[in-house]
C-alpha cells in the first residue's frame, strides 16, 4: 500500500515539479534543463487574473454553498429519526449522481431556447429570453449544484455529533436563536464547514469540465488552462508549472485545515 | 411540511417558526437538487429532437442509445475498470487497514496522512501528475493507466472504512482462533475478514461507484480505446443537448438511485 501511494501519488508529483523547470522543443517534446521561465509566465498579469478570478469563483459558490446548506444540514442534523435518514437519502442520491449528468440537466434548463426562458417568456411581465447559458452565472449555478452535497453531509455531520441539551441550556438561560447561534451552534460544527469547504472550495477552482459545459470557452478559469497546456497547446512544462502553482495553494488549505482540526481535537 | 423535528421540550414560538423555516428551505433546496433530473427524464421521452418543446411521448431515444456503438463500448469500458479498480482497491485499502492497525508503526500517522491525500487532492492534479509520470516512464495510456489511477484515488476510501471497524473489533476473537490451533493466515482469513465483510462491502461499492462516474483522472490518463462513458458524455455535452444523452443520463440516475438505495440497506445491516 505504502509502495502504491509512493509510486502513483509521491513520485508522480515530483516529476512534475520536475516538468515544471523544464523547457520544450518546437515539436511539444520536453526538454530537461532548469529554468524559471515557466513560473515567470505563471506570474504574467494574464494568468494571475485567471487564477484570481479561478479563487474567487471557488470562493463565491464555498459561500453560497455554506448558506445554503447550513440550514439543510441542521433541519436534517435535529430532524426525528426516521425523517433524519429519508432527507439523508434523499440529499445522497444527487451526491453520488454523476456530477456530469447533473451539469448537463442544467443546459437543458439554461439554454437561451431552454425551459427556464420558455417560462420567463410565457409570463406576462415581458421578461426574457436570457442569454444564460455560457456565462459567469451560468458557472456559478454549476458549480454550486455540483457541489452542495459535499458542504451539507459534513455539515450534518457536526450536526448530528451537537449535543441538544447544549442549545436547550443556552435558550433555558434565556438566549434566543439570534444568539444562540453564534454562540453555541457556530463553534461546534465550524469543523463540519472546514471539512466541507476543503472538498468544495479546492476542486472547484480547477474544475474544468464545468466550466467547459457551463461557460463554454468565454470562462476560462484555471483548470481549463492546465487541462489545455496538456492536450491542445502540449506545453507541459508551463503545464506543471501551473499544477505545481496550484499544488502549493491546495497544500496550505490541507495544511490549514489539518492544524484546524489538530486544535479542534485537542480541544474537545 | 415535515415538522417533526420538534425538541425534546416544548419550544418557544420563536423557535417553532424558525424550525418551519428550516424546513421550509430544505424542501427549497430538495427541489433545487431534484428539478433539473426531472426535467433531465422527462425530456429524454419527447420526441422533439430540439429538445425545447413538447412534441409528444416516444421511446426513440431509448433505442438510440442501444444502437450507439461508441457509447455501448465506453460502457463496456467503464465496467471493466470499474470491476478491475474495485477488486484492487479492495484487496490495498483492507491489507494497508489491516498492516496499519496490527503493527503500530512509529510513522503511522504520517502514512495515514498520505494515505489521505489521494481523497481530497484535487483530480486534475492527479491527472496530470500521473500523465507526465506515466509519460516519464514510457508506458502508453491505456485500460492499465486508467485503472491504476483510479485506484490510487478510491483505495484509502476502502482502508478508512476497513479501518473504523478493525477498531471496533475485539482483539480476544483473532486470539482465541491463534489459540485454538490456527496459524496467523487462518485466523485472518476464516476470523477477521468475515468480521470486516460489511465494511469490505460498503468500501467496494464505494470504489465502484467512485470509479465508474470518475472524468477528471481518466481524461488525462486514457486513450481513444479505454475511453470511459464518462468522457464520452462530456465530449457529447459540450457539442450541445442530445436527446440520446438525457435517455443515457435518465438510465444513469436510476440506477444510480438504486445503487444508493442498496448501499443504505447494506448500512442497515451493519448496524
Amino acid at each position: 500500500m505504502l509502495l502504491w501511494l509512493l509510486a502513483f501519488v509521491v513520485v508522480p508529483s515530483a516529476i512534475l515539479f520536475v516538468y515544471s523547470f523544464c523547457e520544450r522543443d518546437e515539436l511539444g517534446r520536453v526538454v530537461f534543463s532548469f529554468t524559471w521561465e515557466n513560473y515567470q509566465r505563471v506570474f504574467d498579469p494574464i494568468y494571475l487574473r485567471i487564477f484570481v478570478r479561478s479563487i474567487g469563483y471557488a470562493a463565491l459558490t464555498t459561500a453560497i454553498c455554506i448558506v445554503a446548506g447550513f440550514p439543510v444540514a441542521y433541519f436534517i442534523g435535529r430532524a426525528g429519526e426516521a425523517w433524519r435518514n429519508r432527507l439523508l437519502l434523499l440529499v445522497m442520491v444527487p451526491f453520488w449522481t454523476s456530477f456530469l449528468i447533473r451539469t448537463y440537466a442544467w443546459i437543458t434548463i439554461l439554454k437561451q431556447e431552454g425551459l427556464l426562458n420558455a417560462v420567463l417568456q410565457s409570463l406576462p411581465f415581458g421578461l426574457g429570453p436570457w442569454d444564460l447559458l455560457y456565462t459567469p452565472t451560468a458557472v456559478v449555478i454549476g458549480l454550486v449544484y455540483a457541489y452542495l452535497p459535499f458542504m451539507i453531509l459534513p455539515i450534518y455531520g457536526s450536526v448530528e455529533k451537537l449535543d441538544g441539551a447544549l442549545i436547550e441550556a443556552a435558550h433555558d438561560l434565556g438566549a434566543g436563536p439570534l444568539r444562540v447561534f453564534p454562540a453555541v451552534i457556530l463553534p461546534l460544527t465550524l469543523p463540519g464547514i472546514a471539512a466541507g469547504t476543503l472538498l468544495v472550495f479546492v476542486p472547484a477552482i480547477a474544475m474544468f469540465a464545468i466550466t467547459d459545459l457551463m461557460g463554454g470557452a468565454r470562462v476560462p478559469l484555471i483548470g481549463n488552462v492546465i487541462q489545455n497546456q496538456f492536450l491542445q497547446a502540449r506545453d507541459w512544462p508551463f503545464g506543471a508549472a501551473l499544477g505545481v502553482v496550484f499544488m502549493a495553494l491546495f497544500a496550505a488549505t490541507y495544511w490549514a485545515l489539518l492544524r484546524f482540526r489538530a486544535r479542534e481535537d485537542s480541544i474537545g | 411540511m415535515p415538522s417533526t423535528a420538534a425538541p425534546r421540550l416544548r419550544p418557544p414560538s420563536g423557535l417553532r417558526l424558525l424550525q418551519f423555516g428550516l424546513g421550509g428551505w430544505t424542501a427549497l433546496v430538495l427541489l433545487f437538487f431534484y428539478l433539473p433530473i426531472v426535467v433531465l427524464v422527462a425530456y429524454s421521452f419527447n420526441a422533439s429532437r430540439l429538445n425545447v418543446v413538447w412534441e409528444g411521448f416516444t421511446f426513440e431515444w431509448y433505442r438510440s442509445v442501444w444502437a450507439n456503438g461508441p457509447l455501448l463500448q465506453a460502457a463496456r469500458n467503464s465496467l471493466v475498470i470499474a470491476c478491475a479498480t474495485t477488486v484492487l482497491a479492495v484487496v490495498l485499502g483492507t491489507l494497508g487497514a489491516w498492516l496499519l492497525h496490527r503493527y503500530r508503526f512509529r510513522a503511522g500517522r504520517s502514512i495515514e496522512t498520505l494515505a489521505a491525500i489521494p481523497m481530497v487532492m484535487p483530480e486534475i492534479l492527479m491527472g496530470i501528475s500521473l500523465l507526465v509520470f506515466f509519460a516519464t516512464i514510457s508506458l502508453p495510456l491505456g485500460f492499465g493507466t486508467v485503472i491504476i489511477g483510479h485506484v490510487t484515488f478510491s483505495f484509502p476510501f476502502v482502508l478508512i472504512a476497513v479501518q473504523a471497524r478493525l477498531r471496533g473489533l475485539d482483539p480476544a476473537l483473532e486470539e482465541a482462533a491463534l489459540d485454538l490451533g490456527a496459524t496467523p493466515a487462518q485466523a485472518f482469513w476464516l476470523v477477521t475478514i468475515p468480521c470486516l465483510r460489511p465494511a469490505i462491502v460498503a468500501g467496494a461499492l464505494m470504489a465502484f461507484t467512485l470509479s465508474w462516474d470518475e472524468l477528471i483522472v481518466t481524461f488525462f490518463t486514457a486513450d481513444a480505446a479505454s475511453a470511459t462513458l464518462p468522457l464520452r458524455v462530456f465530449g457529447m455535452a459540450k457539442v450541445g443537448l442530445n436527446p440520446t444523452l438525457n435517455a443515457l443520463s435518465a438510465i444513469f440516475v436510476v440506477a444510480t438511485a438504486a445503487l444508493v438505495a442498496f448501499a443504505a440497506y447494506v448500512r442497515r445491516l451493519n448496524r
